[in-house]
């Protein structure tokens, strides 16, 4: 049954590739922000905090075609950065990644946002006591105390990185080896005939790979989770 | 020798409190007296609106010179009510934590001595998460005295304990005094507690001292 051809194991491969660099290289930002939408008080918070939000209301393609306006390769903020840092978006992988981890963003904020609200700024106060300044804080008790919302971010922000379609092929567009991700690649088979067989086994894939990703954060918050309430 | 005057309005009450400590005082008062308040202000937790906190003739809190030393450059062990020990680290670790932080150099003496004076060796490789309440406090008072802190804060650190446990725990602060001559400022609204643990008692009364001396201050109405 599962006979992939190559071109469908590129897909799959790029796919987990995309979907693991948007999630790792928001997670950091993912943490600021909601560490900042959680604990500070500052003149535009709310209007943080939406725009934070809006890939989440935006139809993705609005979100692609916002991206494309802006990181395309004649856009402002896309030119610029090809030109000096030699950072390309448009019609590559990189592009597709951070399509997926802008869609995926609000996701890992709310679950991570959450877990710090609950943290006990009591435990805090007392390593201040204890000689931690603000960083080592942060570091040895905010940060471990919060790692079960920062694993279920990470796990949401991957499922919604592997599933993004809209904004990825409007900003990227679907190029085999290049762009083209599962959910491209079954959208595209199913489009010619005689595709069905090879989309079947690339949804196959995508189930295998969420329920995966499902049972291995789970594991991984249970552990977590253990950590804390003392094993 | 601790000195402090400060004031800080507090929504309900106002706290306006003076008073020098030194060796084992007591800030002995009702709750919502401001006992904690004070405490936290001592420990760098909370900012007083105007005044001077000096310890050993180091000023921690002066609001006219724009002195507020940060809590971790205090170097004041505080044992909260509540224990406050972290869930995610074992015991050992807890009561080591204060030591990383100061980047004090490691000192097995003074560690196996706190274990044997608090009582806690069986516990060290347990999770706070697995203790009772007495053997939390226990954990507590090592921790805050293993940073070897310059004051001990003790704010109640008994009363979420029901009467036996506070009468198995009393000894070992009794003990602490004796043997570390740590000065220490011990936080109560239990009379009998105060009495057995502090020499100099100071009573606070809505956000105002109104007794300092003596254990006859204890029961001066």
């Amino acid at each position: 049954m599962l006979n992939l051809s190559p071109q469908e194991w590129t897909a799959v491969a790029l796919s987990l590739r995309i979907a693991i660099v948007a999630t790792i290289v928001a997670l950091p930002f993912g943490i600021a922000i909601a560490y900042v939408l959680a604990r500070k008080q500052f003149w535009g918070k709310t209007l943080v905090d939406a725009a934070v939000h809006l890939p989440l209301v935006l139809p993705p393609v609005v979100t692609g075609y916002l991206l494309l306006v802006t990181f395309g390769r004649r856009a402002p903020v896309g030119s610029f950065l090809a030109d000096t840092f030699g950072i390309v978006f448009s019609f590559r992988w990189t592009g597709a990644a951070l399509a997926c981890g802008i869609m995926a963003f609000p996701l890992m904020v709310r679950a991570i946002r959450l877990s710090i609200e609950a943290v006990d700024r009591k435990l805090e106060e007392a390593g201040m006591t204890l000689g931690a300044d603000g960083f080592w804080t942060f570091a040895t008790i905010t940060l471990p105390l919060m790692l079960p919302g920062v694993i279920a971010g990470m796990m949401l922000a991957f499922a919604r990185a592997l599933g993004e379609f809209g904004a990825t092929i409007t900003f990227v567009s679907n190029i085999p080896g290049e762009t083209q991700t599962i959910s491209a690649a079954i959208y595209t088979l199913t489009q010619v005939p005689g595709g069905d067989a090879a989309a079947l086994r690339l949804v196959v894939v995508a189930v295998v790979i969420s329920f995966a990703a499902l049972v291995a954060s789970e594991w991984f918050a249970r552990r977590a989770a253990q950590r804390l309430h003392g094993a | 020798m601790l000195s402090v005057a400060v004031k800080k309005n507090l929504g309900d009450f106002a706290l306006d409190a003076a008073f020098e400590s030194a060796g084992a005082a007591a800030l002995f008062g009702p709750s919502g007296s401001g006992k904690t308040s004070l405490i936290n202000m001592i420990a760098g937790l909370m900012r007083p609106d105007e005044g001077r906190i000096a310890l050993d003739g180091d000023v921690l809190f002066d609001a006219a010179a724009r002195i507020d030393v940060k809590p971790w450059k205090r170097r004041i062990g505080t044992v909260f009510q509540e224990g406050r020990l972290f869930p995610h680290l074992s015991v050992r670790h807890n009561l080591d934590y204060g030591r990383w932080m100061s980047g004090l150099a490691a000192d097995a003496k003074a560690f196996a001595h706190a274990v044997d004076l608090l009582d806690i060796g069986p516990l060290l490789d347990r999770r706070p998460g697995k203790l009772s309440g007495g053997e939390r406090q226990r954990v507590a008072v090592g921790r805050a005295l293993l940073m070897q802190p310059r004051l001990l804060l003790l704010d109640e650190p008994l009363a979420s304990l029901d009467a036996a446990r506070k009468a198995e725990i009393l000894p070992y602060l009794e003990r602490l005094r004796d043997d570390s001559k740590l000065p220490m400022i011990y936080v109560s609204h239990d009379a009998g507690e105060v009495a057995r643990i502090a020499t100099h008692v100071v009573r606070l009364e809505g956000g105002r001292i109104v007794a300092s001396g003596g254990a006859e201050v204890l029961a001066g109405r």
